[in-house]
């Protein structure tokens, strides 16, 4: 029995999840919005995270009935993520640790999101999709590690759905991808666009300049070449919005598709925030039946940040033994799925 | 005429066929009901027609490929040699290194990623990217007439395309890199011999194509990734 508190910050969400034996008891959660056309910056979210935190931690206790001498550990994201708002949940982790005498863990964002999709799903040992704002990853576990079989060798898909919600100024609340799910559900028109799969690998930076051409034509065109007679463009924001649905997820089903046949597995895991749309899962529950295979795919509850999947993964490296002395309780920026050693697995 | 299936993958059968008299592989690749039918395609003509004109570049410039017979475009089909006696050189490196000794298995693959490292690098001196380079994608066919007892025949052209750019290159590499690490992580020591025997056969663009194939692997957030 391992009662956990976690707390996660390493990008625009700041959330804290209490978690008992696998049992869900509290998971709440505070997203920063920024206005249409601008992306979250590392200062202003950690300030936005510094005001809200403390009541989520309150909140969040409520909710689980619990005081916090009813828990065992508490848990924080050491990283990836930005510095600064990673930096507001590793200072109150490490505060509470001290005052409520439990020990403190720093858990990999990305192996929360894989074990908290497990969780809630089922799944045994899925190829794990990992799609986010700042990922982009198929995971197949093997021995004692979560390995990286293909990746974006740029942008994160989520990036570049931010970034093309930005060009076309799609509100950011409460998510710029949710925004784009829906306008491209009135899509008609499939434009053509770069389809970039390279080995396992894929890459989204072309597409996205590509359709900032269309998006905004004149606007970078007349720099290269002088088109007076061109004519106006006879497709419609959510044609665009629909087209670069279709193109990005088909590559995401691509390479997944490809680890599936390369690992041999018949399981889907799809987690992180881009893993809520429901276009994604759609296609990927076409290319699993095709293959016989099982999708397992989670809502926004659990697929965007929260802190209940650091709660978990936390508690499941505590009962594995896994221990931390206080001066290791720092963050960085960069921290690879491959690095941690999964010691909580048998298999 | 019943066809035998020899292999399934993710996009597509295998079946051991029949051109003209001739045993050949014919290679079919399936729709995708997930994609959009105007991307899917594109893509499987687009791939199609990559897999022939690399496959016939190769050839030209004296790299071993399988020769494309026939290419039906609207039964994605595409009737090529067989090589019924290779292995890939996936499974020659597992075997190597079960049978054999530390030692042996790797001088043994030592040679194996001398001559694979030239043939990518003779590739590239001739612009012809691959895109999909992996173990699996390497046959190694036994023959008795060459100097070093089998042949190594790339396949799998599908995602390949004609470009001088020193980027593609440097993608290329790096894709084979990954693709090492993660189904032969316990010889970590077959990537640096590709490189080397690589270099030599590269031509003149050596020190750029290095240099970008550096770039790609530092590459902003492939290693930083934002969560």
């Amino acid at each position: 029995m391992v009662c956990a508190l976690g707390i996660e910050g390493s990008a625009n969400k700041i959330g804290v999840g209490i978690i008992n034996d696998g049992k869900v008891l509290a998971n709440v959660r505070r997203t920063y919005i920024t206005p249409p056309g601008e992306g979250f910056l590392p200062k202003e979210t950690a300030k936005h995270h510094r005001e809200a935190i403390l009541a989520l931690v309150q909140a969040s206790l409520k909710e689980a009935q619990l005081k916090p001498s009813d828990l065992d550990v508490i848990c924080y994201t050491k990283g990836p993520g930005m510095a600064p708002p990673l930096l507001v949940g590793a200072i109150v982790a490490r505060t509470l640790s001290l005052l409520w005498k439990k020990p403190l863990l720093g858990v990999n964002h990305c192996i929360g999101h894989i074990e908290m999709g497990r969780l809630i799903t089922g799944a045994q040992n899925p190829i794990v999709l990992y799609v986010s704002g700042g990922n982009t990853q198929v995971i197949a576990y093997s021995n004692k590690r979560y390995r990286i079989f293909g990746e974006t060798i740029d942008i994160a898909v989520g990036n570049c759905l931010d970034r093309f919600a930005r060009i076309i100024k799609l509100s950011n609340d409460p998510s710029p991808g949710y925004n784009i799910e829906q306008l491209a559900k009135q899509g008609q028109h499939y434009i053509k666009l770069p389809y970039v799969v390279k080995g396992m690998d894929v890459s989204f930076s072309g597409i996205l300049s590509h359709i900032e051409e269309l998006a905004e034509p004149g606007k970078r065109r007349n720099k290269r070449k002088k088109q007076q007679d061109e004519p106006e463009p006879d497709y419609s924001q959510a044609d665009l919005c629909y087209s670069l649905q279709e193109t990005i997820f088909a590559m995401l089903v691509e390479i997944t598709e490809r680890a599936m046949a390369h690992c041999e597995s018949n399981e889907v895991l799809i987690v992180g925030g881009v893993g809520c749309n429901e276009r994604l899962q759609e296609m990927m529950r076409i290319m699993c039946e095709e293959r016989n295979g099982k999708l397992f795919a989670i809502d926004e509850r659990y697929c965007i940040d929260n802190g209940l999947m650091i709660a978990h993964a936390g508690a499941e490296m505590f009962s594995a033994g896994t221990q931390m002395p206080l001066e290791d309780a720092f963050v960085t920026q960069r921290y690879r799925t491959d690095e941690v050693l999964v010691n909580w697995r048998q298999d | 005429m019943a066809l035998e299936i020899l292999k399934q993958g993710a996009e597509g059968r295998l079946y051991l066929g029949e051109f003209k008299g001739e045993s050949c592989l014919i290679k079919e690749r399936f729709v995708k009901k997930y994609r959009h039918p105007e991307l899917d395609t594109q893509i499987t003509r687009q791939r199609m027609k990559a897999e022939v004109k690399a496959a016939g570049r190769c050839l030209a410039a004296g790299i071993l490929a399988p020769r494309i017979l026939h290419s039906d475009l609207t039964g994605h089909k595409l009737y090529m040699e067989y090589f019924g006696s290779a292995q890939t050189a996936k499974q020659y490196i597992q075997e190597t290194v079960a049978k054999s000794t530390d030692e042996q298995a790797k001088q043994s693959l030592e040679e194996l990623c001398t001559s694979i490292g030239g043939i990518i690098g003779r590739m590239h001196a001739n612009n012809i990217i691959h895109g999909d380079l992996t173990t699996s994608n390497i046959l190694i066919n036994p023959n008795s007439n060459s100097s070093s007892s089998y042949d190594v025949i790339f396949i799998d052209f599908g995602l390949s395309h004609y470009n001088q750019a020193t980027e593609d290159k440097g993608v290329d590499l790096y894709v084979l890199e990954r693709a090492l690490l993660s189904t032969h992580s316990e010889q970590p020591y077959l990537f640096e011999h590709i490189l080397a025997a690589y270099r030599k056969e590269c031509g003149k663009d050596e020190d750029a194509v290095l240099a970008k194939f550096e770039e790609v692997r530092a590459r902003g957030r492939k290693r930083t990734m934002i969560g």
